[in-house]
């Protein structure tokens, strides 16, 4: 999946994020971090105590202090490298892309035709509506579609496939991307974007996160984590007057310090998903990328996370694509490797799939050879609309492949009945989900039904259980197929899909994706045809093929670059991904507090009420290494969980109930527990060493 | 724990178990309008004369208007009541005007369903402000809480609506069907068991024998004097005759009950003999206290089409319920360290219920006691039938931190589950993302707007709690009124803002709260602390009416059964942990430690 995949500590990336993570010190861009601007400014605070310590006139001694004042830095910078990394690596992957981007000349047409007269103007001067001329070896400067011409293009800088594709004017291949070049022959473009809002800008401004907006989940989660530092602000600062009534009715100790309710605060706000947050999300939209899908918004990725209803084309998703025959049927009284032979000829001019792989079972089965057409003086019938069947003429025999009716219209039309035995035979096969063809001949006028050869279409090797993941996720499964009805169950029913629809047309699709809205289902679909871009438009979210129009990439959220449909799986997989991730930190970084609330509240007011030392259950060396002990752990296992960020949490396709409960003893037990460890740990090491 | 424990404590379960169906049903029926036709009819007809369109409903900002309009009136009936009192009948005792600061206190008291009691009910409330002041607000702010509730369950059962109910329409439904035909049942049982209910002046009877007896000295408004050395000054005196104090208590003990009200008759409230005389009234109290907010769950489960929904809640409810009971009767049983040091046995006999009795009625022992305690904490009401400053310090911090989890459990009537609601919001957040969807509960997205709501709603009390705590401990008014100094005087402070911002009402005593200061902050305190979290409770029953429904399938978290009451009980525990561990760390924690500490 991730085929842009990168080392998590790239040595090339680190210097930029360090560079970085100190840009960010800016408290404009600070303050667009609600949780961890509290900690930058309780970091400026403890620096001017520091500064008042050294001075002569401190509340705690200045070593103290300047210890608390370096860890709360050590907060705020590895929060910025956090995001500093991860942007980092989106930026990397986008350069490779950006190399597609190059100052070219073009023709700019002054009629919307080939041949018209052309003025040479630079690609960053074309408008939305420019028509360009674009010959052999020629970059396409914009977004567009081909209004005249046909040409291969490699689409290789985009999509990373290195197959030229074919772009024509007219029908559902007329789009091209900026950026991608022309091998062979010459097309009329129109360009559909203006610079700087091509596809290619669009895709680069997102992954650098220029323009990444918050997307609506995590405007809810950062209201959530406003909410608790508010409260722990709250809780926090009441504890000044609280300490000071403590000293004055016991008569012994001093109230708390600055720096230690500063520490406090730090220790308790959630800093540890505050911090990786953006890059939680930056990394989401760079998986994504990974995978070859752009998303046209981060908001798209995180609704792929919540999709019940997956609608998948039968072909090229569900099964291989091509039918290929798989079994030779014969009629009563003909021999099988009669019926082998007489479909291996009539196929052998027939450079359509279906029929070369009759050829290929006539050579498995029977060992039967290629022959050559012109000496057995055959004339080839190809295929046509009108006949709908195809086949060979040989000196006084004649033999056809077709489809049922046309074939029992060809034996009609010579005189002789249809049997019913044939009728069944075409049912059998029908049943089964395959094609059936029938072959026939006609000896002296003689015609008669030869058998039935089985087109299977293949259903691809593990998608059977692909789809069980996403049942057992709570997805459902609906196959989209222009088959009838009898056919796609029987597809259906091997590939184990949970609903499919047959007979599909544009119309039924956009219909089936409104009936499920209804129910309050959320949609993800696939397409790449003009047609199918009002249903891309309606579904909750719409993959739109690389490969496809325009309009059908316009109407989608995402566009899969691969242009592979199955693609849809991931695209779910890492929406959820990401949500998952958000999540787990933040119940993690909430269940920290247990353990620092233990380790603080004893040392905080030790001089007070000595008898709080029963509290101090990890048995922490001295009040001071206490406090400083939760203070590093707080700022270290930020960086601890920077990899977790940018890799995301494991994701297993289990139901709901079993990954909450794996998730919650994980990051919410683990959570608790952890941070009690930590602490002790550092705590030793700091009396051991006799830093405090 | 003692068998009379167990088996209170079982008998109410029992109780309250046989019970929270058929009304639940019943309530539901109420809140989704469906009563006999000719009641129907003639109901339409009553609001019309009041100038209410019955078949109209409101969207949830008009339904927050006019509950915010109906208890601003509350609040101005009940303030003048008192002040006029001096001018109106049925005054036996010619207690007179109560002064504006108090009476200002007790308006909103009563009116936010707090029925915090800065006065003495027998000594400056007459009859009429006792019934038409006091016990109406009683009755209307329960059906103000049971409202709220019944626009949240609208909110989360209908799907793409704008209006979430009609709040006259309800406030008259569950004021007239489900509160008065109750009380008035609770009432009459209550006279049976010797409760007064009359209009006679109070009864001077002569004392066997003279008593004599110290209180402590207070100066002009009524704050204790204090020496040198911070202690109560204190002075004797004799008594010869004793007053017995009349009035119509049955029927306003009922609703204090049923309203989970708590203000009582008389100062004492439950402890008074007239109130809560033996055994069956003490457990008809506490079963009447529990009675609608845990029928409430089953009203919600069935409204929303799951009732496996509605007891999910009620078992977090119950759970932490019945943890808090034993907890307290367990601290309380244990007696004190140091009358044990002077060899007094605190054992449990067949004649004396042992533990620490230091203000408890010998009538419900430690038992008793314990779990009226709970029940009344849990329920937002104020009522008590033993005095907390008396408890030992763990025994008064299991009340403080009842009222702290939110009143959730099992809350007050209505805010208990609303107040629920939003802690399942926010576990469902948490939780829905660790699962990897946007999170939803009920089929319903919580997204920002919700999210922002939940945080006030669910915040605003701590936030009053440790602000007010925080001025009152740093304030010589705030000082003044401290009983005890030290980490006790702490509690006392802490536990008044905690009981007036969760609309509890339950003092620790100790604290003389009739002061300009306590008065006037409590009443802040009380007015936000309610009106703050309804209306973002409305807010969110709006947002949600106003959401379609999504299916549920097996990738939706599921929101019954074992793991999701844990998550539910987590959050609520996790909230008031982080908000209130230092606080209590100073107040009853430290006093504990010290105590055992000292042996």
């Amino acid at each position: 999946m991730s085929r842009h995949a990168l080392p998590l500590f790239d040595r090339a990336l680190l210097g930029p994020a360090l560079t970085s993570t100190f840009r960010k010190l800016d408290p404009r861009i600070q303050f667009r971090n609600p949780v961890m601007f509290v900690v930058y400014i309780g970091s400026l605070l403890t620096t001017g105590l520091w500064l008042q310590a050294l001075g002569g006139h401190g509340e705690a001694s200045a070593g103290f202090i300047g210890a608390i004042t370096v860890w709360l830095w050590f907060t705020v910078l590895f929060a910025n490298f956090a995001e500093a990394l991860a942007e980092g690596r989106s930026r990397a992957q986008a350069a490779s892309l950006r190399n597609a981007k190059k100052a070219v000349m073009v023709k700019k047409l002054r009629e919307p035709h080939y041949g018209s007269p052309w003025t040479l103007i630079d690609a960053d001067d074309l408008r939305k509506g420019d028509v360009v001329e674009v010959l052999a070896k020629e970059v396409i400067p914009c977004d567009g579609e081909v209004i005249e011409g046909a040409a291969t293009v490699d689409e290789s800088a985009i999509t990373g496939e290195s197959a030229p594709v074919i772009r024509e004017s007219g029908g559902d291949f007329c789009s091209v991307t900026g950026g991608t070049t022309v091998m062979s022959d010459w097309i009329v473009v129109r360009c559909t974007a203006d610079p700087g809002d091509s596809f290619l800008d669009r895709m680069i401004a997102l992954v650098e996160g220029a323009k990444r907006r918050k997307t609506p989940n995590e405007i809810a989660l950062t209201i959530l984590l406003i909410a608790l530092t508010a409260i722990l602000l709250m809780a926090t600062v009441t504890l000044l007057p609280y300490s000071i009534y403590a000293v004055n009715t016991a008569g012994v100790g001093h109230p708390v310090t600055i720096t230690v309710l500063v520490a406090l605060l730090v220790c308790l706000i959630p800093t540890t998903i505050g911090a990786l947050l953006s890059a939680i999300g930056i990394a989401g939209m760079s998986r994504m990328l990974g995978a070859n899908v752009v998303a046209t918004s981060g908001r798209a990725v995180e609704a792929a996370g919540d999709i019940d209803v997956l609608l998948l084309d039968k072909t090229g998703t569900i099964t291989l694509g091509n039918r290929q025959a798989s079994t030779f049927i014969p009629a009563s009284g003909v021999d099988e490797v009669e019926l082998a032979d007489a479909a291996q000829l009539a196929s052998l001019a027939d450079e359509t799939p279906e029929g070369r792989s009759i050829v290929v079972l006539a050579k498995q089965r029977f060992s039967l050879r290629e022959r050559d057409l012109e000496s057995l003086r055959a004339t080839f019938i190809p295929f046509s609309a009108q006949t709908r069947m195809s086949g060979v003429d040989l000196p006084g025999h004649d033999i056809r492949k077709g489809a049922a009716d046309a074939i029992r219209r060809w034996i009609e039309a010579g005189g002789e009945r249809w049997s019913d035995a044939t009728t069944a035979a075409v049912n059998t096969v029908a049943r089964r989900g395959s094609t059936p063809l029938v072959v026939a001949e006609n000896v002296q006028g003689r015609p008669r039904v030869l058998g039935v050869v089985e087109l299977k279409d293949v259903v691809k090797d593990g998608i059977k259980e692909r789809f069980a993941q996403l049942r057992s996720m709570g997805i459902y499964t609906v196959m989209i197929t222009g088959d009838n009805s009898l056919t796609a169950a029987a597809i259906a029913a091997e590939a184990g899909v949970d609903d499919y629809q047959a007979e599909a047309t544009p119309e039924t699709k956009l219909a089936l994706i409104r009936k499920y809205q209804a129910e309050g289902r959320l949609v993800a679909m696939t397409g790449d045809g003009t047609n199918d871009a009002p249903a891309l438009a309606q579904a909750d979210v719409a993959v739109a093929m690389n490969s496809g129009t325009q309009a059908a990439r316009e109407a989608g959220n995402m566009v899969d670059l691969d242009s592979n449909p199955t693609k849809l799986i991931e695209v779910v997989e890492v929406g959820k991904q990401m949500l998952m991730t958000r999540g787990s930190l933040t119940t993690f970084s909430i269940a920290n507090d247990v353990a620092k609330y233990f380790a603080i509240i004893p040392a905080m007011f030790m001089t007070t009420y000595p008898q709080l030392a029963a509290l101090n259950v990890m048995h922490l060396g001295s009040p001071e290494s206490a406090i400083l002990s939760a203070v590093i752990f707080n700022a270290l296992i930020i960086v601890a969980l920077i990899p977790l960020a940018l890799k995301g949490v494991k994701f297993r396709a289990l139901p709901a109930a079993v990954l909450l409960r794996k998730n919650l003893l994980v990051y919410g037990l683990g959570g608790i527990i952890l941070p009690f460890i930590g602490i002790k740990a550092i705590d030793l090491v700091l009396n051991g060493l006799h830093l405090v | 724990m003692t068998l009379e424990f167990w088996a209170l404590l079982v008998a109410l379960l029992v109780g309250l178990g046989l019970a929270i169906k058929p009304l639940g049903l019943y309530m539901a029926a109420i809140a989704e309008g469906r009563l006999p036709r000719a009641l129907l009819r003639f109901e339409t007809r009553l609001f019309r004369l009041a100038g209410v369109d019955s078949s109209q409903e409101m969207g949830w900002g008009a339904y927050a208007r006019a509950l915010l309009l109906f208890n601003f009136l509350g609040v101005l009936a009940v303030y003048a009541l008192q002040r006029l009192q001096g001018w109106l009948p049925l005054d036996p005792q010619q207690f007179g005007a109560v002064g504006p600061r108090s009476a200002f206190n007790t308006a909103i008291s009563f009116v936010t369903n707090t029925n915090w009691q800065g006065y003495a009910g027998e000594s400056t409330m007459g009859n009429l402000v006792q019934m038409a002041g006091l016990a109406v607000q009683n009755f209307l702010s329960a059906a103000t809480g049971i409202a709220v509730a019944f626009a949240l369950i609208r909110g989360f059962a209908r799907r793409s609506t704008a209006t979430i109910g009609n709040f006259w329409v309800d406030v008259g439904r569950i004021t007239t069907y489900v509160l008065l035909p109750i009380s008035f049942v609770i009432a009459l049982v209550m006279v049976s068991q010797g409760v007064p209910q009359t209009f006679q002046p109070d009864q001077t009877v002569g004392l066997i024998a003279p008593v004599s007896y110290s209180i402590p000295k207070t100066d002009a408004q009524g704050s204790p004097l204090q020496d040198a050395k911070g202690a109560p000054v204190m002075m004797t005196s004799q008594a010869t005759t004793q007053t017995l104090p009349m009035g119509p208590v049955a029927s306003q003990e009922a609703i204090k009950e049923l309203g989970t009200n708590g203000g009582g008759f008389y100062n004492a409230n439950s402890a008074h003999p007239y109130e809560n005389p033996n055994a069956l009234t003490n457990y008809l109290e506490i079963f009447t206290l529990l009675l609608i907010s845990a029928a409430l769950t089953y009203t919600f489960g069935r409204m929303v089409g799951d009732t496996r929904q509605g007891w999910a809640l009620l078992a977090a409810m119950a759970l932490m319920f019945v943890v808090a009971a034993g907890a307290e009767a367990h601290f309380e049983q244990q007696g004190n360290p140091l009358l044990t040091r002077q060899h007094v046995t605190q054992q449990a006999t067949a004649l004396q219920s042992g533990g620490n009795m230091e203000g408890k009625e010998t009538r419900f022992g430690i038992a008793g006691s314990a779990i009226f305690t709970v029940a009344a904490t849990g329920t937002s009401t104020g009522a008590v039938n033993s005095m907390f400053d008396s408890n030992m310090p763990l025994g008064g911090m299991v009340p403080m931190v009842l009222m702290q989890l939110g009143e959730v459990a099992p809350g007050g009537v209505g805010t208990g589950l609303y107040g629920m609601l939003m802690v399942a919001l926010m576990a469902v957040f948490i939780g829905g993302l660790m699962i990897g969807r946007t999170p939803e509960y009920l089929g319903k997205k919580i997204e920002s707007y919700q999210m922002k709501m939940v945080a006030i709603g669910l915040l605003i009390s701590p936030l009053l709690v440790l602000l007010g705590t925080a001025i009152a401990a740093v304030v010589p008014a705030g000082l003044a009124g401290l009983a005890n100094p030290g980490a006790h005087g702490f509690s006392e402070m802490l536990y008044a803002y905690t009981s007036a911002s969760n609309n509890n009402g339950s003092a620790f005593a100790g604290l003389s709260a009739n002061t300009p200061f306590y008065n006037l902050t409590l009443g802040l305190v009380m007015w936000f602390g309610r009106f703050v979290s309804i209306v973002a409770a409305l807010a969110i029953a709006g947002s949600m009416a106003s959401k379609k429904r999504l299916a549920v399938s097996s990738g939706t978290m599921p929101t019954h059964g074992a793991l999701f009451v844990s998550l539910l009980i987590g959050t609520v525990l996790l909230i008031a942990g982080l908000t209130f561990l230092p606080a209590l760390a100073l107040g009853p924690i430290v006093e504990h430690l010290t105590l055992w500490g000292a042996r």
